[in-house]
């Protein structure tokens, strides 16, 4: 069965509602390696060689992040920067990740409607996200549609509460090696809604 | 004296340790050799600018040796000796033991009495306190194996003047002389033998008693005063208060003030009554180096020249052969034994209050008193010179081969960049850490054994005083950019900083601190980059209690940084604001400051830490305006 590697990005979590309540769901899936960037590096020096050695051990990456500005929270991208090496993750000598998957995994405080070319936003999730997309391409490997919890401003509990089943769904398909069938899908939500939970 | 004639005489002193003591400094020689050479200079040997037959300066100058025994009894705080114990019984108590029966032994078999030569065997294997802690200082090896050492014998031999005292009677062996009739005589003459010791044991509970009760409640009333000079009055009073009540019951000074020292040492205004007392101690002992020197009876050693001499010698031989092998039992480092047995070969102050003692008792003749008073005072300005020997000659030798040769050519094909000042604790760390990244250090230090080592370990290395011109000079001071100053005693450190700042006014240097008023003299000399020795490591401790405790570790940090700035920034804003005129109840300052440390260091203040990711007024938003145009 494939392992999941979830890289957890969130700078204060002791103020968070979502994630905070998404990762209780992570306790009874054995196939997730939960690893919380920020507490494992509140100075920002990354570890390369333990990052490196974390992703050979897993097939599919997941970046879980609050949307923040159109993007990750700051430590992502350090990690990006520093762990995917030139010549080991990309380049034509760097193919350790070949063939792995990689996803985000957001949540976002504008609701889903925004996020197209005539709402407010302008673009979708997967245009804003399309740096994440294009990197895990460039390390050869394949890129999921993300998995997007959104309008978190005006979310009630008891939608919470769905969002906590599906990305509960959502992980146990992912380490079941159920990836998605179509990778060009705006949203992995929009995958799972056949199982009968409805999405945004 | 009248006026004329005391000024014209402190005019005389003063001329002389001024332009003495600053060219012995410079020539590396040390301000006790100064003070010495200038008496000598200034004495009746040379320009005779001086008549001191009566010895009133002698006893003036004795004063400084009461004084710098009370501030070393304020130094030493129960848990010091404590941990000091062992060296201070067992090594000072076989140097003593052992000095003392070779010196009586050889005494006897010259063919002196066996109470003479007992008596002598005593007062020769005393040192002097005074220079050999002055010189100490002056290297900065206090803290040193050698130095803890050096203290713990003598202070030993300092406690033994008391048993001493009241064991000499028992060596009468000639007839009392008129002697004692010159002396003032004291309260407790005419008194049996036990109301004396009953008065002698009385003051010592006094003092022990006064100083709990009576002048810690006293010294709080005057700093209230905030007249800083009636502080320094009544610093100046308990010392010679103590001083005249133990002369009355006929003991020595120094001790009483010693025992005061020691039971004031844990009150709250023991910095105080240090800095206060410090400069007159400076002055008064400079004036004794100056008095002994001036006393060298050059005529008598004329006279007798191989005798003394031989004396002399003799008699730092053989205290000089048990301080070697004490040390070596101590396990000092062949170089560090060295340095004990020459340092603490001399014979000290207390000998010249024993001898008239002892002459006054009838136990040693007066041919043989002042015969011995020349040797003594020989022997103290023997001293410096005798160590300067060792630092010059053997130092260099016993450290690893060739250094001298070795320095030459390291300032010709090399130039680091960065020099580090003291390669303790600190500054192993921050030498280790720059040397992981290839930058070259010079490395300036005064501890043998660490410079060996480091020297076998490739270091580049200078042994020796780092406040010393030359020093820095020879390590490359004038190309380095940096100079890391790790230096042990925070004075020290200022002392560097001085010789830098004159010398090379380009050297960015980079100091540490010991705490936060360390850190404010730092800021006074100027300094730009102070390192607080705990500051770091407790915000750090701050940080894992956090983490314990549940907080994020990425919040925990966040928190320390951000609260380490404040701190910063309010340690300049305090050191801006600080009075000198208040600063005499440093001790309750102390606990003003921390108030108001406490006080902006509020919750409050650390909230604002992680607005940015606050979303309390974007949900806000979210919830009035359906479609806002605020939120993303
Ligand atoms: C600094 C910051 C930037 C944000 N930027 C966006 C954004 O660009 N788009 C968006 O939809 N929400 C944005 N949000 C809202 C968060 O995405 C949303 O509150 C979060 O996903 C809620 O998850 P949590 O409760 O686990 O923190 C931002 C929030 C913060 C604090």
């Amino acid at each position: 069965m494939p392992r999941l590697l979830l890289l957890f990005a969130h700078p204060a979590l002791e103020k968070s509602r979502i994630h905070k309540r998404l990762i209780r769901e992570l306790k009874s899936i054995p196939q997730v390696t939960f690893h919380d960037l920020y507490e494992a590096y509140p100075d920002f020096n990354i570890d390369i060689a333990t990052e490196q050695q974390l992703l050979l051990s897993h097939d599919i990456i997941a970046f879980q992040h609050p949307f923040y500005w159109y993007s990750a929270p700051a430590i992502i991208k350090q990690w990006m920067d520093l762990v995917l090496e030139h010549g080991w993750a990309y380049g034509s000598e760097g193919r350790m990740l070949e063939g792995k998957k990689a996803l985000n995994i957001i949540s976002s405080g504008g609701p889903r409607h925004v996020y197209a070319p005539e709402g407010r936003n302008r673009f979708t999730y997967r245009q804003f996200l399309a740096p994440f997309e294009q990197s895990v391409r460039l390390c050869k490997m394949d890129y999921l549609p993300p998995f997007v919890v959104p309008g978190t401003h005006r979310m009630e509990q008891q939608d919470l509460e769905t969002f906590a089943a599906l990305y509960r769904q959502a992980l146990i398909l992912l380490t079941a090696g159920n990836a998605p069938t179509d990778p060009g899908a705006e949203l992995l939500n929009d995958q799972l809604t056949s199982s009968g939970i409805l999405t945004h | 004296m009248d006026q004329q004639t005391f000024l014209t005489q402190a005019m005389i002193f003063l001329a002389a340790a001024v332009i003495m003591v600053p060219i012995a400094k410079r020539l590396g020689l040390g301000s006790v050799l100064g003070y010495l050479l200038a008496g000598i200079i200034i004495g009746p040997a040379v320009l005779g600018l001086i008549h001191n037959d009566s010895g009133d300066i002698m006893h003036a100058a004795e004063f400084g040796v009461v004084m710098m025994l009370f501030l070393i009894g304020l130094e030493l705080e129960p848990a010091l000796l404590w941990r000091l114990r062992k060296s201070i019984i067992g090594l000072g108590g076989l140097q003593v033991l052992l000095s003392a029966v070779i010196i009586a032994g050889i005494s006897f078999g010259l063919g002196l009495p066996w109470q003479q030569a007992v008596a002598l065997g005593l007062i020769l294997s005393l040192s002097s306190t005074a220079i050999v802690l002055q010189t100490l200082q002056e290297k900065g090896l206090m803290q040193q194996p050698v130095g803890r050492h050096s203290f713990s014998v003598l202070l030993f031999q300092d406690i033994a003047v008391i048993p001493m005292l009241a064991l000499f009677p028992l060596l009468q062996n000639l007839p009392l002389g008129d002697a004692t009739g010159d002396e003032h005589s004291t309260l407790v003459d005419g008194l049996p033998a036990w109301l004396q010791t009953l008065v002698v044991l009385g003051s010592v509970a006094l003092i022990i008693g006064a100083g709990r009760f009576v002048v810690r409640p006293l010294l709080r009333l005057v700093a209230k005063t905030r007249q800083r000079e009636v502080f320094t009055a009544t610093a100046l009073l308990l010392v010679i208060g103590i001083a005249v009540l133990m002369m009355q019951v006929g003991l020595s000074p120094a001790l009483g003030t010693f025992l005061a020292g020691v039971v004031l040492a844990n009150s709250e205004y023991r910095h105080e009554l240090e800095s206060d007392l410090e400069p007159f101690k400076g002055l008064l002992l400079g004036l004794f180096f100056i008095a002994v020197g001036a006393s060298i009876n050059f005529t008598l050693v004329a006279a007798q020249p191989l005798i003394i001499g031989g004396l002399v010698l003799g008699v730092m031989a053989a205290k000089a052969v048990v301080l070697y092998l004490l040390g070596r039992s101590a396990k000092l480092s062949l170089n560090d034994r060295f340095l004990f047995a020459f340092g603490l070969s001399q014979v000290g102050e207390f000998a010249f209050v024993l001898l008239t003692f002892t002459n006054q008792h009838g136990i040693l003749p007066q041919e043989l008193t002042s015969l011995m008073v020349a040797v003594v005072a020989l022997s103290m300005a023997l001293t410096p010179l005798a160590l300067l020997v060792h630092e010059h000659l053997l130092a260099k030798r016993l450290q690893p081969a060739n250094a001298s040769a070795r320095q030459q050519d390291d300032a010709i094909d090399e130039h680091n960049q960065v020099i580090i000042a003291g390669f303790g604790h600190f500054g192993n760390t921050v030498g280790r850490f720059l040397r992981a990244h290839k930058i070259g250090l010079t490395i300036l230090d005064n501890d043998a054994d660490r410079v060996e080592l480091l020297r076998r370990m490739g270091f580049k290395v200078y042994y020796g005083d780092a406040s010393r011109h030359e020093l820095l000079a020879a390590a490359g001071a004038e190309s380095a950019k940096l100079i890391i100053i790790c230096l042990e005693p925070s004075e020290k450190r200022l002392e560097l900083i001085e010789t830098i700042k004159k010398h090379f006014p380009n050297l960015r240097m980079l100091v540490r601190a010991s705490n936060r008023y360390d850190a404010y003299d730092l800021m006074n000399a100027g300094m730009l980059h102070i390192y607080r020795e705990t500051m770091d490591t407790s915000l750090r401790v701050g940080v894992d209690a956090m983490r314990f405790l549940g907080f994020r570790a990425y919040t925990a940090q966040r928190a320390a940084s951000l609260f380490f700035k404040k701190d910063e920034a309010n340690l300049r804003k305090l050191s801006a604001i600080r009075d000198e005129e208040e600063y005499i109840l440093s001790a309750r300052e102390k606990i003003e400051e921390l108030e108001k440390l406490l006080q902006t260091d509020m919750v409050q203040n650390m909230q604002d830490i992680e607005r940015g990711w606050d979303e309390e007024s974007l949900i806000d938003a979210a919830h009035r305006a359906s479609d806002a145009t605020v939120q993303p």
